[in-house]
């Protein structure tokens, strides 16, 4: 099973970096969440899987009895999962501020591209060579 | 001192700055003369602080004789050349900023002179490079200023990160930082391995802060800076410093046949080159340039040799050198202060009007050129015993000598007689002599370049003896006297002399032949340098475009692949060979779920539509979902449906406001699968890093902590809600944080949305 997750992950990271790597705003939002998703699955994983019980203590005991899921693993999710909604909802939020300003979500598009001049005027009057030496 | 010369700045009168800021040179003198006597007598002043003692830098000052010499120049020379400036410069802007800058740079001098610890040394050194870009640029509003000060400081910091490379090397080969020690561990640093490269460093040092071929040309440009500054920083002392580091290292480095060669070779052709374009241009303030640095050349050729002959011509001339230097310099500067012209050709006739300045650059240039009864003859007299006595090339010593000589006499020739002699321009009717404050210096350095002149046995004495024994082992006595004696060196004195009245007689032809061959000259240093600079801009150019180019892909694309062939690269050699994945029972429902996942994530990769694509993400979610509540997380999973819902809703609300996805042009095939292969490329590096993390045994001891504190400490059953709220509690605040800040701030990103409306 965990080998299993283990691909599945993988896939997710692969679906989720292509979509970045689009060049489309929107699919760029959809590859982040989608590795987020990715992500917690790997942590999760990576704290071992069991078809147990939650780490739950028993009413009138004092310590965990018998086996439970790992507890950490799901601690760090949680908050995992709620910095993820709050960067994705920012996100969108950007993404539609964006579009306001330039109209336009490709990003190989001329507003998000920085055109540098070229450096030889400058070198050319950077120094002025001196004729004799 | 120099710190209060801001304010004076405000004063109306301006002059008043220069004046007031006089005094500290002339007190320094008056200190240093104190101090003279017991130097004399061999005394060393010592005083030392502690600064960084685990780096071996020590505030370590010494006054031995060679300091004292390089003080009594620095203090004479910023005393008169601040007396001087402070006319000179009187109407012009930001005179506070002048006089900060220069008595800023005396004192860095007199740190460099006095320093007895190598890195205190470099410290002030480096110090002198700085202040003397903002001297050379202090006209900061004209380009070409602008220009040769970043070439001076330039070349002088890329020689001054030789020196600290030379330094370091020097520490590695056991030589001690303290500089007075180095007279006993001489034999040991000189037989090192490392000692050609530690020879290397510390001289390429010494060249460019000194203007030595191939580096010289950053000091005829420096005469950008106002006349005062090139007086004082590239005649009487800045350009000196590569010559006392030469001197200081005499001990440790000098003796060898590397040293001597390099040395006497290469200053013998900076004297000759600099002689000889010194004839070339018409400009007063090039001309002294290019005999400044056949003067530091000759300098070099001295510093060469081992026998305390050529090593007093060297102390000598640098006396000789400084005092008409100077002099020259601070006189071109009234011509030009009161002609408005330093042009040769536009000069002349000017000994009536400026009568007393004529006197001061006669005396200054009969010194150059080394009349009898004059210090220069003096000097001229003990070089040419050096040169004949030189271990290493006495022949071609002699010849540079001579030759260099001769035509500094040519040079002081047409300095003195050009300006003063002859018609007077009509445009220059009207002028007058300079103020006193101007008159001064020039009078009394020329006047001292005679008196030292007609008693060398004092001054022999006094400061040439003390100055060399302090680099010197070999007590030798050191006597000159007025008159040698009928002997070799006073015949190439006289052939010296005359050859420099031929030359000066033929000038005008030479000048003509001197131009035309250096602008036939296809390959020049100031073209290597330019052309690397070019270099340097067109290269940073590039690389700025390539990456910063604004395109996500680029970046991202760069990153990942990066990524994948670092990590991915490393992984190959270290990886295991077999994975051991702890293989829990196989469920159909879990694998299932896999299958749910995977397909609702393919349909928003491949989605044209915008429903379609949030149907796939809202799949993935719930998938993942339902392997939380599988496998024991049944607090995450509920989290995860939540914040799912509340993502598909908000996705739906801002992506119908957006064009649809399939507005957007195509990508080309061939980057698709660029990004396909890339993409899976990642994805396998992380299945293997997965795989490779199940292998390792679980280390469940922060688990085990949490089950067993988790109601005895927290008083709390659900231990996941206890590690959230309870042990990493301030993770939760952090996390709250992110959240409050990222609605703040969509907030505010609508709302200004609306504002545009």
């Amino acid at each position: 099973m965990e080998a299993l997750m283990a691909l599945l992950v993988g896939l997710m990271i692969a679906a989720a970096l292509y979509l970045m790597l689009s060049g489309l705003l929107v699919r760029f939002v959809f590859g982040f969440t989608l590795m987020g998703n990715a992500i917690n699955l790997l942590i999760f994983t990576a704290g071992r899987l069991t078809y147990s019980d939650p780490p739950l203590i028993n009413p009138g005991q004092t310590i965990l009895a018998g086996q439970t899921a790992n507890a950490l693993p799901q601690a760090l999710i949680l908050t995992a999962i709620v910095i993820g909604f709050a960067m994705t909802t920012f996100l969108l939020i950007l993404l539609a501020r964006t579009f306001d300003q330039t109209r336009t979500l490709d990003a190989d598009q001329p507003p998000f591209l920085c055109e540098l001049p070229d450096t030889g005027p400058l070198a050319s009057n950077i120094n002025i060579p001196e004729k004799k030496g | 001192m120099p710190l209060t010369a801001p304010c004076i700045d405000k004063v109306p009168d301006c002059c008043r700055a220069g004046l007031f800021s006089s005094v500290l040179p002339l007190a320094l003198f008056g200190m240093l003369c104190l101090a003279w006597p017991g130097v004399v007598q061999g005394e060393v002043f010592l005083v030392e602080w502690a600064w960084v003692p685990s780096l071996d830098l020590y505030l370590r000052f010494r006054l031995d004789g060679l300091s004292l010499l390089f003080c009594l120049i620095v203090t004479m020379a910023g005393f008169f050349v601040s007396l001087y400036a402070s006319s000179y410069m009187a109407g012009k802007q930001h005179l506070g900023r002048f006089f900060v800058y220069l008595h800023g740079f005396m004192i860095a001098m007199l740190g460099i002179v006095t320093a007895d610890n190598l890195l205190l040394l470099f410290v002030f050194w480096e110090a002198t490079t700085i202040l003397s870009y903002l001297l050379i640029g202090f006209d900061h509003e004209n380009t070409t200023a602008r220009e040769h000060a970043r070439q001076a400081i330039l070349i002088t910091v890329a020689g001054g990160l030789f020196l600290l490379f030379g330094i370091l090397l020097l520490k590695t080969a056991g030589g001690s930082m303290t500089l007075s020690q180095w007279a006993l561990s001489g034999d040991e640093i000189r037989n090192h391995g490392l000692y050609p490269a530690i020879f290397i460093c510390v001289l390429v040092g010494a060249m460019t802060k000194s203007a030595q071929i191939p580096f010289h040309f950053w000091l005829p440009n420096a005469m950008s800076a106002p006349t005062p500054i090139s007086a004082f920083l590239h005649a009487a002392t800045m350009v000196k410093a590569g010559i006392y580091l030469l001197m200081r290292f005499h001990p440790l480095l000098g003796g060898t046949s590397l040293w001597t060669g390099t040395l006497v070779l290469l200053g013998g052709t900076t004297a000759v080159w600099g002689a000889v374009q010194a004839l070339g241009p018409y400009d007063l303030k090039r001309i002294l340039a290019y005999t400044t640095m056949m003067a530091l050349g000759i300098l070099t050729l001295f510093l060469g040799g081992q026998t305390v002959l050529s090593l007093t011509a060297a102390t000598t001339f640098l006396m000789v050198h400084a005092l008409y230097k100077a002099s020259l310099f601070l006189a071109v500067g009234s011509i030009d202060h009161q002609t408005g012209t330093r042009d040769l050709r536009h000069l002349g006739g000017l000994l009536k009007a400026m009568p007393l300045t004529a006197v001061a650059v006669a005396t200054a240039t009969l010194s150059m050129a080394g009349f009898p009864l004059f210090f220069g003859f003096i000097g001229k007299e003990i070089m040419y015993e050096g040169a004949l006595a030189e271990e290493m090339f006495p022949v071609f010593a002699t010849t540079a000598t001579l030759a260099s000589n001769a035509l500094m006499t040519a040079v002081a020739a047409i300095i003195l007689i050009t300006p003063f002699l002859g018609r007077r321009p009509l445009m220059t009717a009207q002028i007058c002599e300079v103020p006193w404050t101007m008159r001064l210096g020039p009078a009394i350095m020329g006047g001292i370049g005679v008196l030292f002149g007609i008693i060398p046995e004092w001054v022999s004495a006094n400061l040439v003896q003390p100055a060399v024994f302090a680099y010197h082992p070999a007590r030798e006595e050191i006597r000159m006297v007025l008159f040698h004696g009928f002997k070799l060196p006073l015949l190439l004195s006289m052939i010296t002399l005359t050859t420099g009245g031929l030359i000066y007689w033929f000038r005008i032809r030479l000048r003509h032949f001197i131009q035309t061959g250096l602008d036939r000259l296809w390959i020049t240093t100031p073209g290597i340098y330019q052309r690397t600079l070019d270099l340097f801009l067109w290269s940073a150019g590039g690389f700025t475009r390539t990456l910063q180019s604004g395109s996500l892909h680029t970046y991202l694309s760069i990153i990942l692949m990066v990524l994948a062939v670092i990590v991915g690269g490393s992984w190959f050699v270290h990886i295991p060979s077999v994975f051991i994945v702890p293989g829990i029972n196989d469920d159909w429902i879990a694998a299932g779920l896999c299958g749910f996942i995977l397909l609702s994530s393919g349909v928003v990769v491949t989605a044209r539509r915008r429903l379609a694509a949030i149907g796939g993400l809202g799949g993935v979610g719930a998938g993942v979902a339902l392997i939380f509540l599988i496998f024991g997380a049944p607090d995450i999973a509920l989290t995860q449906l939540l914040v799912e819902t509340l993502t598909v809703v908000i996705v739906s609300m801002v992506l119908f406001r957006l064009p649809p996805i399939d507005t957007v042009r195509k990508r080309a095939r061939t980057r698709n699968l660029f990004n396909a292969v890339l993409s899976l490329c990642i994805g396998l590096l992380v299945t293997t890093f997965l795989m490779g993390v199940l292998t390792a045994p679980l280390d469940r001891s922060l688990t085990d902590f949490f089950e067993k504190y988790s109601y005895i400490a927290a008083h709390g059953r659900n231990i996941v809600n206890v590690i959230l709220v309870d042990f990493r509690s301030l993770d939760t605040l952090g996390e709250i944080c992110v959240v409050v800040l990222a609605a703040w701030a969509g907030v505010a990103l609508m709302r200004s949305r609306k504002k545009e409306e």
